[in-house]
């Protein structure tokens, strides 16, 4: 319990700083919400009394104040470009991008869990071999290029799927769902090599301890001892990696959804960067800021839980 | 018993980077065309003996560029990891050894930086900084720096519990001598992998800027910038995005193999 | 492929909108309008009904309301919802919409219209007097707090409605171009929440918005027009933000349209069966703006010597497959009786010229410049490269900086800290005013410091003029000195090309950055 409370103690304090640096971050950034909205042909007084009405003539410590009083009562602010409040442009955006990363995350211990543990059975032989290889490869190539080739490979060559034919929640559930499987395919590739890497050498190193050797040495199966034993312990280091995985994945889906159009947080993100909208923008950077720490939170209990060792230590 | 085998990791990644780093030294010093220079006629001319990777949507020679833009990645990549990873292990060397409440607030800032992701970081402090080379690399190091002293700081904290070291403390060796003569040489394996891995990262997060429109300036050529600005025209001509994305390709899996075998090297 | 480029040339263009490169740029009115132009050459019978999906290559990030809204991309969508007391035409005219006509008093300080009767809002509710008079003066900011939502607004003493289907509008100075304002939108005075749900009088009417996805609208069956009623039932506006993600949503069948597509997306589209591919022009000036307050550039002879040094018809080869018109000064040719051909030959690429020019200027080895370029458009990055490897040639040495479009708002535009920069400038209203009036010398839209007394006291007599033929006389001798002055090196009005899928026709250019989804309909199979 008292882990716990601690560990809230922590949240707290890092989405503190989060918000905190990025508010002074966007109070340097060169351009100005007033002017970017009012674009070029308004005249000087119509851009300050724009700057005054959104309260960007007041101290930047000010401003952060009130943003984050209204923060606190749970009121983001409005949109600056969409005149909407930030939470209700989220709420339609949330469901998207977190579909879209449990969907990546799926398929990442969809395929990296049999060939991780293929991989390590067959160790140094060249399917292994030849595996890894294709891993590294797929490890290397940048996201967004992966992307194209996926739309250009299955979308327009083979047409297995329409690109940019964007389907939303509302109209039709599985539709949008088999939408998101290319760009998840193309989140998740490099990331399963990863975690096929990781996989295989925490099994690997597995089968070295004495333990394996011994239960073999009894008799038991090879089989018993994978299932029985070495995986359990084998996952242990990998549960942290897939912990960052998600993080790493919504960052991901920022250029991923650009390349297949799916308006989702990432794209509405981009844009309100270069649209000076700070309220959408700090919206969003808090939201992913809490989901990283709170899994990063739930990965540290399941690893307590798996290993008790761990709370002790805390 | 792990069997002596060959670090085949180790012995491909070092042909692979050594190769591309061989390929971008020509391009210092020759290209077969100017890599900027246009030419009307030679719009989208597909691969041939006069132009072996073929001609861009500007008929400049891609060959001359590629060679320009693996150098320009390189550059960007290696600057990243030497200013990023220079920080982060002085950072971690420091918050390590020493501990402390300045290891606590460190890494509650830490904690802060890395919880945000990367690509958003980088794109942040490019609106603050400005596009170009120089800030791109700024921009990518400071990104770097967490997860560098995170990895240094755990080295340095279970090193200086060794016996070598409290008995080099005994001798009355000063704390800096100890933290770089006596405990660096010893976690040098890992940070080599690390700077493998982390120059991996910034080839391919140097992609994610261009493709974003926030990377190398054009008309420079960057791995890249060139992949981002030609993947329109992959299915007409397709030699534009295939030869610099090969070259990113390499440059990349070059360095991740060469990580993994300096990780083997080192005993994992 | 069916040309339209030639038609097009012909219309008459008028205003424009600032806009950089398709980006947002802001104006004030927002036009609307909705149009009953005639048509152009179709090929097979239109049929009623139907809907299209329309790719757009920017969310409207902005408000709807229209008297609000600066981005260029809102304006072309709202286009189809609102209308103003008139309305531009395709060719460029003036024509009266929720007026049924309009009278302009001798002294240019009053204008009187006459209500069009019938006309209805997308809720039902008829338009009154004085909910034109609302919008006016909501536009003008009286009753408000004083500032106007449209600068040019400024200009309204006073709205009066003296019965119930005549209202006057009283200008503070005289104005006989003031027509061209008000085209903007007449909104509803009972509808509050406008930013979010339009209503208006146009041919179709919103239906719902997602940010970052698309905005829908469908056919107003009670539009006052009856004989332009629009063909299609549903418009979907989706917005593909990468250049990619167009070529295959047009190839894959999830865009039907996509407006102002480039030469190099065109290129991959060509042989596509399926779909067609129309020309005409951006209505937009592209050139390299110089800062005519900042050395080197406050020198006539460096900026004629740049000038000299261009080659613009490689320029458009390079980047657009030789499409493109080029231009000589601050006008395109769409605004016909505005627009001066024989200027588009005044600076020929020479290079020994222009070598010696800068060697009189006192820079015999050239120097070294950069050119500030928004990141998010393409064509003026390439445009850029080709002049960064032109210029090479006479010793200069340029160095590109992308910037954020806003960032370039605020630094370039706002506070005219550049050296160079390339962006496209279109004009908001149709009126010659529109795109020469910003290079006045106390004008706070004249971010190059263009200063020229004589161009200044031209402006005044315009301003003071009550006829057009002098005025036209008077736009071109403007014209005419932003050349001599080399106060830009002028390139060109890029070409649009726009993209419809076979089945779909009825297409139609405006000399203003709008789309008229009423004109568009599906043909009978």
């Amino acid at each position: 319990m008292k882990y716990i409370v601690k560990k809230a103690g922590t949240l707290i304090i890092t989405l503190l700083i989060v918000s905190f640096l990025s508010f002074f971050a966007f109070s340097i950034i060169p351009g100005d919400a007033a002017r970017s909205r009012l674009g070029t042909e308004a005249t000087q007084e119509q851009v300050e009394a724009l700057q005054k009405e959104m309260g960007l003539d007041k101290p930047v410590l000010v401003q952060y104040g009130n943003w984050l009083k209204n923060f606190i009562t749970g009121d983001m602010g409005e949109s600056y470009s969409y005149s909407m409040p930030v939470s209700d442009l989220l709420k339609d955006k949330i469901p998207i991008t977190v579909a879209l990363t449990l969907l990546s995350f799926f398929l990442i211990l969809l395929i990296s869990i049999p060939l991780g543990i293929f991989t390590a059975q067959h160790e140094g032989k060249w399917l292994d071999r030849a595996l890894m290889v294709l891993n590294q490869v797929v490890m290397s190539v940048p996201g967004f290029f992966l992307g194209i080739l996926i739309t250009f490979v299955f979308g327009l060559v083979l047409k297995w799927f329409t690109p940019g034919a964007y389907v939303s929640i509302s109209e039709s559930f599985s539709g949008f769902l088999s939408y998101l499987i290319p760009p998840s395919v193309a989140i998740a590739l490099p990331r399963c090599a990863m975690g096929v890497k990781m996989l295989r050498s925490s099994v690997i190193s597995q089968m070295e301890k004495d333990y394996v050797r011994t239960a073999l040495a009894r008799g038991n199966s090879g089989h018993q001892v994978m299932y029985g034993h070495v995986l359990k312990n084998a996952l242990l280091p990998v549960l942290t990696f897939w912990g960052m995985t998600i993080a790493d994945i919504v960052a991901n889906s920022i250029i991923i959804e650009q390349v297949f159009t799916i308006p989702g947080m990432g794209s509405l993100l981009i844009t309100s960067i270069s649209n000076r909208d700070y309220p959408v923008v700090l919206g969003i950077i808090m939201l992913i800021a809490a989901l990283v720490i709170v899994i990063n939170f739930i990965v540290d209990i399941l690893y307590g839980k798996i290993d008790p060792r761990i709370r002790v230590e805390q | 018993m792990k069997k002596k085998e060959k670090n085949y990791n180790l012995i491909l990644g070092a042909s692979i980077a050594l190769f591309m780093f061989l390929f971008l030294m020509i391009g210092v010093f020759y290209t077969p065309y100017d890599p900027d220079a246009m030419s009307g006629s030679a719009k989208f001319a597909p691969p041939s003996l006069s132009h072996i990777f073929g001609c861009d949507h500007f008929g400049r020679d891609i060959f001359s560029r590629v060679l320009k833009g693996t150098g320009t990645t390189f550059f960007v990549a290696s600057a990243t990891v030497i200013l990023g990873g220079g920080i982060g292990i002085i950072v971690g060397a420091f918050t390590g050894y020493f501990g402390g409440w300045i290891d606590e607030v460190l890494m509650r800032f830490n904690d802060a930086v890395v919880s945000f992701p990367n690509i958003l970081l980088a794109l942040v402090f490019i609106s603050i900084l400005g596009p170009g080379k120089y800030n791109v690399i700024l921009a990518l190091a400071i990104v770097f720096i967490p997860s560098f002293a995170r990895i240094t700081r755990s080295e340095f904290l279970s090193q200086k519990e060794m016996d070598y070291v409290k008995s080099a403390r005994l001798m009355g060796v000063s704390h800096l001598r100890i933290m770089f003569v006596h405990i660096f040489p010893n976690i040098l394996p890992s940070v080599l992998s690390m700077a493998a891995i982390g120059f991996n990262n910034a080839v391919l997060a140097e992609a994610g800027m261009s493709y974003l429109g926030i990377g190398v300036q054009p008309p420079d050529a960057s791995l890249g910038r060139m992949l981002s600005e030609t993947q329109t025209y992959l299915m007409n001509a397709p030699w534009c995005a295939i030869f610099p994305g090969l070259a990113v390709i390499g440059l990349a899996l070059g360095f991740s193999l060469l990580s993994d075998g300096l990780l083997k090297k080192g005993g994992k | 492929m069916k040309k339209f480029r030639n038609l097009c040339i012909l219309l008459l263009a008028v205003s424009l909108t600032a806009v950089l490169g398709g980006c947002q740029d802001g104006k004030d009115g927002t036009t609307e309008s909705q149009d009953n132009s005639s048509s152009q050459e179709t090929e097979a019978e239109p049929t009623m009904g139907g809907s299209i999906v329309v790719g757009i290559p920017q969310d409207l990030e902005d408000s709807l309301d229209p008297h609000k809204s600066v981005a260029a991309g809102t304006k072309e969508v709202l286009f189809n919802i609102y209308e103003g007391l008139v309305k531009p035409d395709e060719e460029g005219n003036y024509i009266d919409a929720v007026a049924e006509s309009h009278s302009i008093s001798e002294d240019g300080k009053v204008y009187t219209f006459k209500l069009r009767p019938g006309v209805k809002f997308h809720d039902g509710t008829e338009v009154t007097v004085d909910d034109v008079k609302y919008s006016i003066e909501r536009c003008a900011g009286i009753n408000g707090d004083g500032t106007p939502l449209v600068a040019a607004f400024s200009n309204v003493e006073k709205v009066e409605t003296p019965d119930a289907s005549t209202v006057e509008i009283f200008l503070k100075e005289a104005d006989t171009e003031f027509l061209a304002y008000l085209i903007v939108a007449v909104v509803p005075q009972h509808c509050d929440d406008l930013d979010k749900t339009p209503v208006g009088t146009g041919p179709f009417k919103y239906v719902s918005r997602s940010p970052q996805e698309n905005i829908v609208i469908e056919k107003f069956d009670e539009y006052w027009d009856t004989e332009n009623q629009a063909y299609l039932d549903q418009v979907t506006f989706k917005v593909v933000g990468d250049s990619n993600a167009i070529v295959t949503g047009l190839k894959s069948g999830s865009i039907d349209m996509y407006p102002r597509i480039n030469s190099t997306q065109a290129a991959q589209l060509a042989d596509d069966q399926d779909l067609e591919i129309y020309e005409g022009g951006m209505n937009l000036i592209q050139a390299l703006y110089l800062n005519n307050g900042e050395k080197p550039f406050d020198d006539e002879k460096v900026r004629q010597a740049l000038c000299y040094a261009v080659n613009r018809q490689e320029v458009l080869d390079m980047m657009a497959d030789g499409k493109g018109t080029i231009i000589g000064s601050s006008m395109f040719p769409a605004f016909e009786k505005y627009y001066m051909p024989e200027l588009v030959d005044k600076y020929p690429q020479d290079i020994q010229k222009a070598k010696e020019l800068l060697a009189e200027a006192g820079y015999p080895d050239g120097f070294d410049m950069t050119i500030t370029v928004p990141n998010n458009y393409q064509q003026h990055i390439d445009t850029a490269q080709v002049l960064v490897e032109q210029l090479k040639q006479v010793g200069i040495n340029a160095e590109i900086q992308l910037i954020e479009w806003d960032s370039w708002l605020s630094d370039v535009y706002g506070e005219r800290n550049f050296q160079s920069t390339v962006v496209g400038i279109d004009a908001a209203y149709l009126s010659g005013r529109a795109l020469l009036e910003r290079f006045t010398s106390d004008s706070d839209k004249n971010f190059i410091n263009y200063s020229n007394p004589e161009y200044d006291s031209l402006y005044e007599q315009v301003k003071k003029s009550t006829d057009e033929s002098e005025q036209i006389d008077l736009y071109k001798q403007m014209e005419t000195l932003l050349a001599d002055d080399a106060a830009n090196v002028y390139i060109q009005d890029m070409a649009a090309e726009v993209v419809l899928r076979k089945g779909y026709g009825g297409y139609v250019f405006y000399p203003l950055y709008v789309q008229d989804m009423a004109k568009i309909y599906k043909t009978a199979e």
